[in-house]
């Protein structure tokens, strides 16, 4: 069965938990810049939480499908619809077939993550169902989704179908995870780091210049990074270093002192010094910043974005296991 | 060996200093390393990358943690456990790691080679002078990078070496080769670009439909082999 994209919006792709074991042959991570938004959403609908779903980018979304499915979504604050029905965030919702799902421009962020039970079936390339825009490969046919495209739905899980039928009446869900979790925009978003190895080295004064100032979100910026106006973090020096591994979550200061902080889609490699890594739990924040957003950045341990990390994922097979009496 | 966090999922791994004074050597010491990290199977490792004097482990802390790292100390652990696998693998031999030459057309003529001319001008040499410098030298593969199956390599005769163009190119053609700095490479994917475009290779050096989707990996020995404008075509088709 298909789901057809009526409009596909300003930026729609297809992406799952992304891409590893080939980031030795210079293929990114990829996949959903906000992993947890995608896998909550996944299990909302009754999917396994590394389904494929949709990335959208300032809205613009209609959506069909053939036959009925559950649709879940995460992310910025969003206006979402089914037929004339408000989907809020983090509420599944009965989507029957010939049905339309559709999403507007955010007032907060700018991203969500779509799940739709039975995942979106894009072939699986290297391991991923996500679209790598760059390299033009994965999700469908290597590029965002168009107007009027069609693409295959995988099946409905027996939890989804029983979902279904517990929504014939309400369509739409009265439970939902907790409200940071599925509502991720924020109005004065704030992202904490840890240390980066060429901080003292390379930009001597920047770390104070991180944690004391606010940057301003550039129009420049996209699935690869988000470049960052403000106070310029002088560099001592202008000479690049050996290129050497960067992930999402670096921040990066290339000669002009504007410092680039990268997102899923950023190269393996890079010899701009690194002066920071925002930690993993708050990529999801970095995910909703658009052009013109103010963000600040505070200074953690290690061991502090390990907790958090630790005590997030503690909370989701909590909430997991919650879910279970929902589907039955 | 220097062992230092790259954010809360990666840790970066120093296995040389200076590389310009001895770049086989590092080559040695990071695929050596690369091989017993691999090897030694450390619980909660997601994957292993080289590039120049560096091996980077990406983890999957909460995989460690469930494999007995301490919260409070997860780096430290996966520290320990490196150190371990590389004393346990003793001193590699600089030859114990070998792959044959591989042989790489390019057709060197004018046009493929956008800045094959500006080449030669900066080194005081012939165009001829510089494809044969260029295809007489044997390279190594010291990382792969900037888009899938870009390989940077070192080896280039000194003479040839050029800095990249003020402007980059919004789009370099999937094959070409350049010459950025001291270094030579070859364009995948039609990409964007700095590099200084000296000829183009039929190969197709990224492939993603394929299990092994680059042609090319860290440390691999190459040779670029100039072909005639009739071979090229007869090899694209």
């Amino acid at each position: 069965m298909n789901a057809i994209a009526i409009r596909a919006g300003f930026l729609t792709t297809v992406q799952d938990l992304g891409r590893t074991g080939f980031r030795e042959l210079g293929v990114p991570l990829g996949g959903a810049l906000d992993a947890h938004a995608l896998r909550v959403a996944n299990l909302l609908s009754g999917n396994e939480e590394s389904a494929a779903g949709l990335e959208i980018t300032f809205g613009g979304l209609r959506l069909r499908c053939a036959d009925d499915r559950i649709v879940a979504w995460c992310g910025g604050e969003f206006n979402a619809r089914i037929g004339s029905t408000a989907l809020p965030s983090g509420h599944p919702g009965l989507v029957r077939g010939g049905e339309e799902f559709s999403i507007e421009t955010p007032a907060i962020g700018c991203r969500a993550w779509i799940a739709i039970s039975g995942g979106i079936d894009a072939p699986i390339v290297l391991g991923s169902r996500s679209a790598d825009l760059k390299g033009g490969f994965g999700g469908v046919n290597g590029r965002p989704v168009r107007d009027g495209e069609e693409f295959p739905l995988g099946q409905n899980s027996g939890r989804s179908n029983s979902l279904i039928e517990k929504l014939r009446a309400t369509k739409i869900a009265s439970w939902k995870p907790p409200h940071d979790w599925s509502s991720t925009g924020h109005r004065e978003p704030s992202l904490r780091f840890i240390r980066g190895a060429d901080a003292e080295r390379c930009v001597p004064a920047a770390l104070e210049i991180l944690s004391a100032e606010s940057f301003v979100v550039s129009p420049d910026s996209d699935r690869m990074g988000v470049r960052l106006d403000g106070p310029s973090l002088e560099r001592s020096d202008n000479v690049d270093l050996l290129s050497e591994a960067v992930a999402p979550g670096t921040v990066q200061v290339p000669p002009s002192g504007k410092p680039i902080l990268l997102l899923n889609d950023c190269q393996t490699i890079g010899g701009y010094p690194k002066i920071a890594h925002v930690i993993t739990v708050d990529l999801g924040i970095a995910a909703q910043l658009r052009a013109g957003d103010r963000v600040r950045f505070h200074e953690v341990s290690l061991a502090d974005a390990h907790r958090a990390l630790f005590e997030r994922e503690r909370d989701f097979e909590q909430f997991r296991r919650g879910l279970e009496l929902h589907f039955e | 060996m220097e062992i230092t966090p790259l954010g809360d999922s990666a840790l970066l791994i120093r296995l040389a200093e200076n590389f310009d004074a001895a770049p086989e050597s590092a080559l040695t010491k990071v695929l050596a390393a690369q091989q017993f990290l691999t090897a030694a199977k450390i619980p909660g490792v997601v994957e292993v990358a080289p590039a120049y004097t560096t091996v980077t482990l990406f983890y999957d802390p909460l995989r460690a943690m469930a494999a007995g790292a301490p919260m409070e100390n997860v780096f430290g652990w996966f520290e320990q456990q490196i150190r371990e696998a590389a004393s346990k693998a003793g001193k590699i031999r600089a030859n114990s790691i070998y792959t044959s030459v591989i042989e790489i057309p390019v057709c060197y003529e004018a046009e493929f080679a956008f800045d094959l001319n500006e080449v030669a001008r900066r080194a005081g040499l012939s165009v001829k002078e510089v494809v044969d410098l260029h295809s007489g030298a044997e390279y190594r593969v010291h990382c792969i990078g900037f888009t899938g199956g870009f390989p940077f390599l070192g080896g280039l005769p000194q003479k040839i070496a050029t800095p990249r163009r003020e402007t980059p190119r919004k789009e370099i053609p999937a094959g070409s080769v350049g010459i950025g700095g001291k270094q030579t490479g070859i364009y995948p994917i039609k990409s964007p670009g700095g590099w200084n475009i000296i000829g183009r290779t039929p190969l197709q050096l990224f492939d993603p439909k394929k299990n092994r989707p680059a042609f090319l990996r860290a440390g691999d020995h190459v040779r670029f082999k100039p072909i005639s404008r009739d071979e090229f075509e007869r090899a694209t088709t």
